[in-house]
Protein backbone atom coordinates (compact mmCIF):
# COMPACT_ATOMS: atom_id res chain seq x y z
CA UNK A 1 0.00 0.00 0.00
CA UNK A 2 1.21 3.47 -0.84
CA UNK A 3 2.01 5.87 1.94
CA UNK A 4 -0.71 8.48 2.17
CA UNK A 5 1.75 11.31 1.65
CA UNK A 6 2.86 9.88 -1.66
CA UNK A 7 -0.65 10.24 -3.09
CA UNK A 8 -2.27 13.28 -4.58
CA UNK A 9 -4.47 14.85 -1.93
CA UNK A 10 -7.77 14.26 -3.74
CA UNK A 11 -7.27 10.50 -3.38
CA UNK A 12 -7.31 10.81 0.41
CA UNK A 13 -10.87 11.94 0.48
CA UNK A 14 -14.09 11.01 -1.25
CA UNK A 15 -15.80 13.65 -3.35
CA UNK A 16 -19.11 14.92 -2.07
CA UNK A 17 -22.12 13.65 -4.03
CA UNK A 18 -22.87 16.44 -6.50
CA UNK A 19 -25.93 18.62 -6.01
CA UNK A 20 -28.81 18.89 -8.47
CA UNK A 21 -31.79 21.20 -8.48
CA UNK A 22 -34.72 20.16 -6.28
CA UNK A 23 -36.87 20.83 -9.36
CA UNK A 24 -40.47 22.01 -9.72
CA UNK A 25 -41.96 18.99 -7.94
CA UNK A 26 -39.90 19.19 -4.74
CA UNK A 27 -43.21 19.34 -2.83
CA UNK A 28 -43.98 15.69 -3.54
CA UNK A 29 -40.99 14.76 -1.44
CA UNK A 30 -40.66 17.54 1.12
CA UNK A 31 -43.97 19.45 1.25
CA UNK A 32 -46.65 16.85 0.53
CA UNK A 33 -49.62 19.07 1.23
CA UNK A 34 -48.53 21.58 -1.44
CA UNK A 35 -48.27 18.78 -4.00
CA UNK A 36 -51.74 17.57 -3.06
CA UNK A 37 -50.57 14.37 -1.38
CA UNK A 38 -52.06 13.01 1.86
CA UNK A 39 -49.96 13.62 4.99
CA UNK A 40 -47.99 10.81 6.60
CA UNK A 41 -47.94 10.11 10.32
CA UNK A 42 -45.68 13.09 11.01
CA UNK A 43 -44.51 15.79 8.63
CA UNK A 44 -41.76 18.38 8.98
CA UNK A 45 -43.44 21.73 8.38
CA UNK A 46 -43.59 25.39 9.25
CA UNK A 47 -44.68 25.47 12.89
CA UNK A 48 -41.46 25.57 14.91
CA UNK A 49 -43.06 26.73 18.13
CA UNK A 50 -46.26 25.75 19.95
CA UNK A 51 -48.02 28.24 22.28
CA UNK A 52 -46.15 26.59 25.18
CA UNK A 53 -42.73 27.57 23.82
CA UNK A 54 -40.74 30.18 25.74
CA UNK A 55 -40.28 33.49 24.00
CA UNK A 56 -42.17 35.94 21.86
CA UNK A 57 -44.47 34.24 19.32
CA UNK A 58 -43.84 35.63 15.86
CA UNK A 59 -44.45 34.87 12.22
CA UNK A 60 -41.79 35.10 9.57
CA UNK A 61 -43.18 35.80 6.12
CA UNK A 62 -41.83 36.79 2.75
CA UNK A 63 -41.57 36.23 -0.92
CA UNK A 64 -38.82 34.94 -3.17
CA UNK A 65 -38.20 37.18 -6.18
CA UNK A 66 -36.13 36.39 -9.26
CA UNK A 67 -33.87 38.62 -11.37
CA UNK A 68 -36.83 39.79 -13.47
CA UNK A 69 -38.77 40.89 -10.42
CA UNK A 70 -41.15 37.96 -10.74
CA UNK A 71 -42.32 35.84 -7.81
CA UNK A 72 -40.72 32.43 -7.45
CA UNK A 73 -43.74 30.28 -6.63
CA UNK A 74 -42.07 26.91 -6.42
CA UNK A 75 -39.40 27.50 -3.78
CA UNK A 76 -38.94 25.37 -0.69
CA UNK A 77 -37.29 26.95 2.36
CA UNK A 78 -35.71 25.37 5.39
CA UNK A 79 -35.26 27.32 8.62
CA UNK A 80 -32.77 26.66 11.38
CA UNK A 81 -32.84 28.82 14.48
CA UNK A 82 -32.07 28.89 18.20
CA UNK A 83 -34.76 28.94 20.86
CA UNK A 84 -35.54 32.05 22.93
CA UNK A 85 -32.53 31.28 25.16
CA UNK A 86 -30.08 31.02 22.29
CA UNK A 87 -29.90 27.22 22.29
CA UNK A 88 -30.45 24.97 19.32
CA UNK A 89 -32.93 22.15 19.91
CA UNK A 90 -31.38 19.57 17.64
CA UNK A 91 -33.57 16.65 18.54
CA UNK A 92 -36.52 17.13 16.23
CA UNK A 93 -39.66 16.16 18.13
CA UNK A 94 -43.12 17.26 17.13
CA UNK A 95 -44.28 16.71 20.72
CA UNK A 96 -41.79 19.34 21.96
CA UNK A 97 -42.82 22.96 22.44
CA UNK A 98 -40.08 24.16 20.13
CA UNK A 99 -38.04 22.75 17.25
CA UNK A 100 -35.08 24.50 15.68
CA UNK A 101 -35.85 23.16 12.21
CA UNK A 102 -38.77 23.72 9.89
CA UNK A 103 -39.83 23.87 6.26
CA UNK A 104 -42.12 26.07 4.23
CA UNK A 105 -42.85 26.82 0.59
CA UNK A 106 -43.70 29.95 -1.36
CA UNK A 107 -47.20 28.69 -1.97
CA UNK A 108 -47.68 27.77 1.66
CA UNK A 109 -50.29 30.08 3.11
CA UNK A 110 -50.99 33.02 0.88
CA UNK A 111 -50.26 33.83 -2.68
CA UNK A 112 -46.58 33.37 -3.37
CA UNK A 113 -45.54 33.91 0.25
CA UNK A 114 -43.78 31.58 2.62
CA UNK A 115 -44.45 31.61 6.35
CA UNK A 116 -42.98 30.20 9.56
CA UNK A 117 -44.75 30.20 12.92
CA UNK A 118 -42.02 30.46 15.51
CA UNK A 119 -40.58 32.45 18.39
CA UNK A 120 -37.93 35.11 18.28
CA UNK A 121 -34.55 33.42 18.77
CA UNK A 122 -32.07 34.47 21.43
CA UNK A 123 -28.49 35.49 20.78
CA UNK A 124 -25.99 32.74 20.01
CA UNK A 125 -22.28 32.91 20.86
CA UNK A 126 -19.53 31.86 18.50
CA UNK A 127 -16.64 29.87 19.87
CA UNK A 128 -14.50 33.02 19.93
CA UNK A 129 -17.00 34.33 22.48
CA UNK A 130 -18.52 36.98 20.24
CA UNK A 131 -22.29 37.16 20.33
CA UNK A 132 -24.27 37.00 17.12
CA UNK A 133 -27.48 38.99 16.89
CA UNK A 134 -30.71 36.91 16.89
CA UNK A 135 -31.00 35.28 13.49
CA UNK A 136 -32.63 32.48 11.52
CA UNK A 137 -30.59 30.60 8.93
CA UNK A 138 -32.61 29.99 5.77
CA UNK A 139 -31.84 27.63 2.90
CA UNK A 140 -33.63 28.17 -0.42
CA UNK A 141 -34.25 25.30 -2.83
CA UNK A 142 -36.11 25.60 -6.14
CA UNK A 143 -36.26 24.76 -9.80
CA UNK A 144 -33.40 26.71 -11.40
CA UNK A 145 -31.36 26.68 -8.18
CA UNK A 146 -28.63 24.09 -8.64
CA UNK A 147 -27.50 24.02 -5.03
CA UNK A 148 -29.34 25.56 -2.12
CA UNK A 149 -28.71 29.20 -1.25
CA UNK A 150 -28.02 30.07 2.38
CA UNK A 151 -29.02 33.33 3.92
CA UNK A 152 -29.78 34.71 7.37
CA UNK A 153 -32.80 36.59 8.58
CA UNK A 154 -32.08 39.26 11.23
CA UNK A 155 -34.59 41.43 13.10
CA UNK A 156 -35.12 45.16 12.53
CA UNK A 157 -35.78 45.86 16.21
CA UNK A 158 -32.42 44.42 17.35
CA UNK A 159 -30.41 47.38 16.08
CA UNK A 160 -27.81 47.26 18.84
CA UNK A 161 -27.15 43.53 18.57
CA UNK A 162 -27.16 43.76 14.78
CA UNK A 163 -24.53 46.51 14.83
CA UNK A 164 -22.24 44.28 16.90
CA UNK A 165 -22.90 41.00 15.06
CA UNK A 166 -19.67 39.60 13.60
CA UNK A 167 -21.52 37.83 10.79
CA UNK A 168 -23.47 40.90 9.69
CA UNK A 169 -20.22 42.83 9.81
CA UNK A 170 -18.56 40.25 7.59
CA UNK A 171 -20.75 41.68 4.83
CA UNK A 172 -18.55 44.50 3.57
CA UNK A 173 -21.24 46.66 2.02
CA UNK A 174 -23.47 48.30 4.65
CA UNK A 175 -26.20 48.63 2.03
CA UNK A 176 -26.12 44.90 1.36
CA UNK A 177 -26.35 44.15 5.11
CA UNK A 178 -29.80 45.71 4.97
CA UNK A 179 -30.97 42.89 2.72
CA UNK A 180 -30.70 40.60 5.76
CA UNK A 181 -32.92 42.66 8.07
CA UNK A 182 -36.56 41.60 8.38
CA UNK A 183 -39.12 44.39 8.90
CA UNK A 184 -41.46 44.24 11.86
CA UNK A 185 -45.21 44.51 11.34
CA UNK A 186 -48.01 44.25 13.87
CA UNK A 187 -51.60 43.51 13.01
CA UNK A 188 -54.47 41.94 14.97
CA UNK A 189 -52.14 41.41 17.91
CA UNK A 190 -49.72 39.33 15.84
CA UNK A 191 -46.08 40.17 15.39
CA UNK A 192 -44.80 39.44 11.95
CA UNK A 193 -41.41 39.98 10.37
CA UNK A 194 -41.29 40.40 6.61
CA UNK A 195 -38.27 39.18 4.71
CA UNK A 196 -38.22 39.10 0.92
CA UNK A 197 -35.43 37.11 -0.69
CA UNK A 198 -34.16 38.62 -3.93
CA UNK A 199 -32.21 36.06 -5.86
CA UNK A 200 -30.55 38.40 -8.32
CA UNK A 201 -30.05 42.02 -9.31
CA UNK A 202 -31.17 45.14 -7.50
CA UNK A 203 -31.38 44.57 -3.77
CA UNK A 204 -29.97 41.07 -4.16
CA UNK A 205 -30.06 39.25 -0.82
CA UNK A 206 -26.70 38.36 0.71
CA UNK A 207 -26.04 34.63 0.45
CA UNK A 208 -23.45 32.86 2.54
CA UNK A 209 -21.00 30.07 1.94
CA UNK A 210 -20.17 28.00 5.01
CA UNK B 1 -26.09 20.09 26.75
CA UNK B 2 -23.71 22.51 25.02
CA UNK B 3 -23.27 21.63 21.39
CA UNK B 4 -19.84 20.83 20.12
CA UNK B 5 -18.69 23.66 17.92
CA UNK B 6 -15.09 22.54 18.13
CA UNK B 7 -15.30 21.11 14.66
CA UNK B 8 -15.58 22.14 11.08
CA UNK B 9 -16.52 20.58 7.77
CA UNK B 10 -14.35 20.15 4.70
CA UNK B 11 -15.00 23.18 2.56
CA UNK B 12 -17.63 22.63 -0.08
CA UNK B 13 -15.95 22.66 -3.50
CA UNK B 14 -18.10 25.10 -5.43
CA UNK B 15 -16.39 24.14 -8.69
CA UNK B 16 -17.43 20.55 -8.23
CA UNK B 17 -21.08 21.33 -7.65
CA UNK B 18 -23.00 23.01 -10.45
CA UNK B 19 -22.64 26.79 -10.58
CA UNK B 20 -25.70 28.92 -9.81
CA UNK B 21 -25.61 30.38 -13.32
CA UNK B 22 -25.68 27.57 -15.86
CA UNK B 23 -27.46 29.01 -18.93
CA UNK B 24 -27.91 25.63 -20.66
CA UNK B 25 -30.50 25.06 -17.92
CA UNK B 26 -32.52 28.15 -18.72
CA UNK B 27 -34.32 28.62 -15.41
CA UNK B 28 -30.99 29.29 -13.69
CA UNK B 29 -30.53 32.50 -15.70
CA UNK B 30 -32.94 34.61 -13.63
CA UNK B 31 -32.57 32.62 -10.42
CA UNK B 32 -28.80 32.79 -9.94
CA UNK B 33 -27.24 35.38 -7.62
CA UNK B 34 -24.86 37.73 -9.40
CA UNK B 35 -23.01 38.86 -6.26
CA UNK B 36 -20.32 36.73 -4.62
CA UNK B 37 -21.35 34.66 -1.61
CA UNK B 38 -20.03 35.90 1.73
CA UNK B 39 -17.81 33.20 3.21
CA UNK B 40 -18.20 32.63 6.94
CA UNK B 41 -14.61 32.26 8.13
CA UNK B 42 -15.57 31.36 11.69
CA UNK B 43 -18.33 28.77 11.66
CA UNK B 44 -20.65 28.82 14.65
CA UNK B 45 -23.14 26.37 16.04
CA UNK B 46 -25.65 28.05 13.70
CA UNK B 47 -23.91 26.31 10.79
CA UNK B 48 -22.25 23.34 12.51
CA UNK B 49 -25.30 21.80 14.16
CA UNK B 50 -28.37 20.35 12.51
CA UNK B 51 -31.59 18.50 13.23
CA UNK B 52 -31.62 14.91 14.41
CA UNK B 53 -34.71 13.06 13.17
CA UNK B 54 -34.39 9.92 15.27
CA UNK B 55 -37.70 10.77 16.98
CA UNK B 56 -39.64 11.63 13.84
CA UNK B 57 -42.46 9.10 13.70
CA UNK B 58 -42.65 7.33 10.39
CA UNK B 59 -45.14 4.88 8.97
CA UNK B 60 -44.23 1.24 8.25
CA UNK B 61 -44.28 1.80 4.48
CA UNK B 62 -42.68 5.22 4.30
CA UNK B 63 -39.71 3.69 2.43
CA UNK B 64 -41.79 1.28 0.35
CA UNK B 65 -43.31 3.05 -2.64
CA UNK B 66 -44.84 -0.20 -3.86
CA UNK B 67 -47.13 -0.14 -0.84
CA UNK B 68 -47.37 3.39 0.49
CA UNK B 69 -50.03 4.72 -1.88
CA UNK B 70 -53.13 2.82 -2.89
CA UNK B 71 -56.12 3.66 -5.03
CA UNK B 72 -59.24 4.64 -3.02
CA UNK B 73 -61.29 2.63 -5.42
CA UNK B 74 -61.03 -1.00 -4.32
CA UNK B 75 -61.46 -2.23 -7.89
CA UNK B 76 -58.27 -0.41 -8.90
CA UNK B 77 -56.23 -1.05 -5.76
CA UNK B 78 -53.06 -3.03 -6.25
CA UNK B 79 -49.40 -2.60 -7.03
CA UNK B 80 -48.04 0.25 -9.13
CA UNK B 81 -47.15 -0.38 -12.77
CA UNK B 82 -43.45 -0.47 -13.60
CA UNK B 83 -40.13 -2.21 -13.10
CA UNK B 84 -39.78 -3.17 -9.46
CA UNK B 85 -36.48 -1.95 -8.01
CA UNK B 86 -34.68 -1.63 -4.71
CA UNK B 87 -32.69 1.58 -4.39
CA UNK B 88 -30.22 1.41 -1.54
CA UNK B 89 -26.86 2.69 -0.46
CA UNK B 90 -24.76 3.97 2.32
CA UNK B 91 -24.53 7.50 3.63
CA UNK B 92 -20.88 8.22 4.41
CA UNK B 93 -18.83 11.36 4.83
CA UNK B 94 -15.85 12.31 2.70
CA UNK B 95 -13.54 10.33 4.99
CA UNK B 96 -15.64 7.21 4.50
CA UNK B 97 -17.18 7.43 7.96
CA UNK B 98 -20.79 6.12 7.96
CA UNK B 99 -23.51 8.62 8.82
CA UNK B 100 -26.07 6.76 10.97
CA UNK B 101 -29.69 7.76 11.68
CA UNK B 102 -29.81 10.51 9.14
CA UNK B 103 -32.93 11.43 7.21
CA UNK B 104 -32.99 10.35 3.56
CA UNK B 105 -36.00 11.47 1.55
CA UNK B 106 -36.84 10.81 -2.09
CA UNK B 107 -39.49 11.58 -4.70
CA UNK B 108 -39.99 10.54 -8.28
CA UNK B 109 -42.26 10.26 -11.29
CA UNK B 110 -44.21 7.08 -12.03
CA UNK B 111 -43.26 4.55 -14.69
CA UNK B 112 -44.75 6.79 -17.38
CA UNK B 113 -42.77 9.84 -16.28
CA UNK B 114 -45.69 11.60 -14.59
CA UNK B 115 -45.47 13.15 -11.13
CA UNK B 116 -48.35 13.06 -8.69
CA UNK B 117 -48.27 16.84 -8.33
CA UNK B 118 -51.01 19.41 -8.89
CA UNK B 119 -48.79 21.20 -11.36
CA UNK B 120 -47.66 18.29 -13.53
CA UNK B 121 -49.85 18.09 -16.61
CA UNK B 122 -47.83 15.65 -18.73
CA UNK B 123 -49.83 13.37 -21.06
CA UNK B 124 -48.74 10.19 -19.32
CA UNK B 125 -51.40 9.06 -16.86
CA UNK B 126 -51.21 9.01 -13.09
CA UNK B 127 -50.89 5.56 -11.59
CA UNK B 128 -53.72 5.10 -9.04
CA UNK B 129 -51.36 3.02 -6.90
CA UNK B 130 -48.31 5.24 -6.95
CA UNK B 131 -47.64 8.36 -4.89
CA UNK B 132 -43.93 8.77 -5.56
CA UNK B 133 -42.59 9.79 -2.14
CA UNK B 134 -40.40 7.94 0.33
CA UNK B 135 -38.32 8.58 3.41
CA UNK B 136 -36.26 6.64 5.95
CA UNK B 137 -33.47 7.01 8.44
CA UNK B 138 -30.12 5.46 7.63
CA UNK B 139 -29.34 2.59 10.00
CA UNK B 140 -26.52 2.39 12.56
CA UNK B 141 -24.01 1.80 9.78
CA UNK B 142 -25.35 4.44 7.42
CA UNK B 143 -27.35 2.15 5.12
CA UNK B 144 -30.69 3.25 3.69
CA UNK B 145 -33.11 1.44 1.35
CA UNK B 146 -36.26 2.06 -0.63
CA UNK B 147 -38.46 -0.21 -2.70
CA UNK B 148 -40.11 1.42 -5.67
CA UNK B 149 -40.64 1.25 -9.42
CA UNK B 150 -38.18 2.67 -11.92
CA UNK B 151 -39.43 6.13 -12.95
CA UNK B 152 -39.91 6.94 -16.63
CA UNK B 153 -38.12 9.73 -18.50
CA UNK B 154 -40.20 12.82 -19.20
CA UNK B 155 -40.09 15.82 -21.52
CA UNK B 156 -39.71 19.34 -20.15
CA UNK B 157 -39.63 22.82 -21.63
CA UNK B 158 -35.98 23.87 -21.87
CA UNK B 159 -34.73 23.30 -25.39
CA UNK B 160 -37.37 22.39 -27.95
CA UNK B 161 -37.02 18.68 -27.26
CA UNK B 162 -35.45 18.20 -23.82
CA UNK B 163 -36.00 15.00 -21.85
CA UNK B 164 -35.00 14.19 -18.33
CA UNK B 165 -33.27 10.85 -17.95
CA UNK B 166 -35.03 8.51 -15.52
CA UNK B 167 -34.14 9.88 -12.09
CA UNK B 168 -35.05 9.84 -8.44
CA UNK B 169 -34.71 13.05 -6.43
CA UNK B 170 -32.79 12.30 -3.24
CA UNK B 171 -32.47 14.56 -0.20
CA UNK B 172 -30.11 13.87 2.70
CA UNK B 173 -29.57 15.86 5.88
CA UNK B 174 -26.29 14.48 7.24
CA UNK B 175 -24.99 15.56 10.65
CA UNK B 176 -25.39 19.30 10.11
CA UNK B 177 -27.16 21.88 8.02
CA UNK B 178 -23.71 22.31 6.43
CA UNK B 179 -23.91 18.79 5.01
CA UNK B 180 -27.47 19.19 3.72
CA UNK B 181 -27.69 18.04 0.14
CA UNK B 182 -30.33 17.47 -2.53
CA UNK B 183 -29.33 15.53 -5.61
CA UNK B 184 -30.79 13.22 -8.24
CA UNK B 185 -29.98 9.58 -8.83
CA UNK B 186 -29.67 8.54 -12.46
CA UNK B 187 -29.67 4.95 -13.69
CA UNK B 188 -26.42 3.54 -15.00
CA UNK B 189 -26.31 3.32 -18.78
CA UNK B 190 -29.29 5.59 -19.52
CA UNK B 191 -28.61 7.16 -22.95
CA UNK B 192 -30.48 10.32 -21.90
CA UNK B 193 -27.91 11.18 -19.20
CA UNK B 194 -25.37 12.78 -21.57
CA UNK B 195 -28.17 14.72 -23.33
CA UNK B 196 -29.66 16.32 -20.23
CA UNK B 197 -29.22 20.09 -19.66
CA UNK B 198 -29.54 19.62 -15.90
CA UNK B 199 -26.83 16.96 -15.84
CA UNK B 200 -24.75 19.35 -17.94
CA UNK B 201 -24.81 21.98 -15.20
CA UNK B 202 -21.92 19.90 -13.81
CA UNK B 203 -18.58 20.62 -15.40
CA UNK B 204 -16.72 17.53 -14.27
CA UNK B 205 -17.80 14.17 -15.75
CA UNK B 206 -16.66 12.52 -12.52
CA UNK B 207 -19.28 14.54 -10.65
CA UNK B 208 -21.94 12.91 -12.85
CA UNK B 209 -20.59 9.53 -11.76
CA UNK B 210 -21.37 10.43 -8.14
CA UNK B 211 -25.05 10.72 -9.13
CA UNK B 212 -25.27 7.42 -10.99
CA UNK B 213 -26.97 4.45 -9.34
CA UNK B 214 -25.28 1.15 -10.22
CA UNK B 215 -27.04 -2.08 -11.01
CA UNK B 216 -26.20 -4.51 -8.19
CA UNK B 217 -27.12 -8.05 -9.19
CA UNK B 218 -26.03 -9.45 -5.82
CA UNK B 219 -28.74 -7.49 -4.02
CA UNK B 220 -31.33 -8.03 -6.73
CA UNK B 221 -33.97 -10.62 -5.87
CA UNK B 222 -34.65 -13.38 -8.33
CA UNK B 223 -38.17 -13.39 -9.75
CA UNK B 224 -38.85 -10.16 -7.82
CA UNK B 225 -36.81 -6.99 -8.38
CA UNK B 226 -33.52 -5.48 -9.51
CA UNK B 227 -31.36 -3.44 -7.15
CA UNK B 228 -29.51 -0.19 -7.73
CA UNK B 229 -26.86 1.02 -5.33
CA UNK B 230 -26.51 4.71 -4.72
CA UNK B 231 -24.10 5.82 -2.01
CA UNK B 232 -24.42 9.34 -0.70
CA UNK B 233 -21.25 11.17 0.29
CA UNK B 234 -21.66 14.22 2.52
CA UNK B 235 -19.04 16.71 3.66
CA UNK B 236 -16.36 15.33 5.93
CA UNK B 237 -16.25 16.39 9.56
CA UNK B 238 -12.97 17.51 11.13
CA UNK B 239 -12.08 18.24 14.73
CA UNK B 240 -10.30 21.50 15.43
CA UNK B 241 -7.26 20.41 17.44
CA UNK B 242 -5.35 23.66 17.53
CA UNK B 243 -6.97 26.85 18.62
CA UNK B 244 -5.62 29.91 16.91
CA UNK B 245 -4.57 32.05 19.86
CA UNK B 246 -2.53 34.50 17.78
FE1 LIG C 1 -37.68 15.26 -11.66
Amino acid sequence: MQQPNSQPSAALMLRETASQTAGPYVHIGLALDIAGLPPREEEIWNRLASPQADGEAIELVGRVIDGNGDLVRDALLEAWQADAHGNYQCEFDLQAAFNSFGRTATTAESDGEWCFHTIKPGQVARRDGRLMAPHVTLAVFARGINIQLHTRLYFEDEAEANAACPVLNAVESPARRQTLIAKREESEGKVRYRFDIRLQGEGETVFFDF
Amino acid sequence: MPLNDNKRFVERDRNWHPPAYAPGYKTTVARSPSQAYVSLQTPSVSELAGPDFTRLRMGPHDNDLLLNFRADNEAQAGLPIGERVIVFGRVVDQFGKPVPNTLVEMWQANAGGRYRHKKDGYLAPLDPNFGGVGRCLSDDEGWYRFRTIKPGPYPWPNNINSWRPAHIHVSVMGPSISTRLITQMYFEGDPLIPLCPIVHTLRDPEAVETMTGRLDMARSRSMDCLAYRFDLVVRGELQTYFENQG
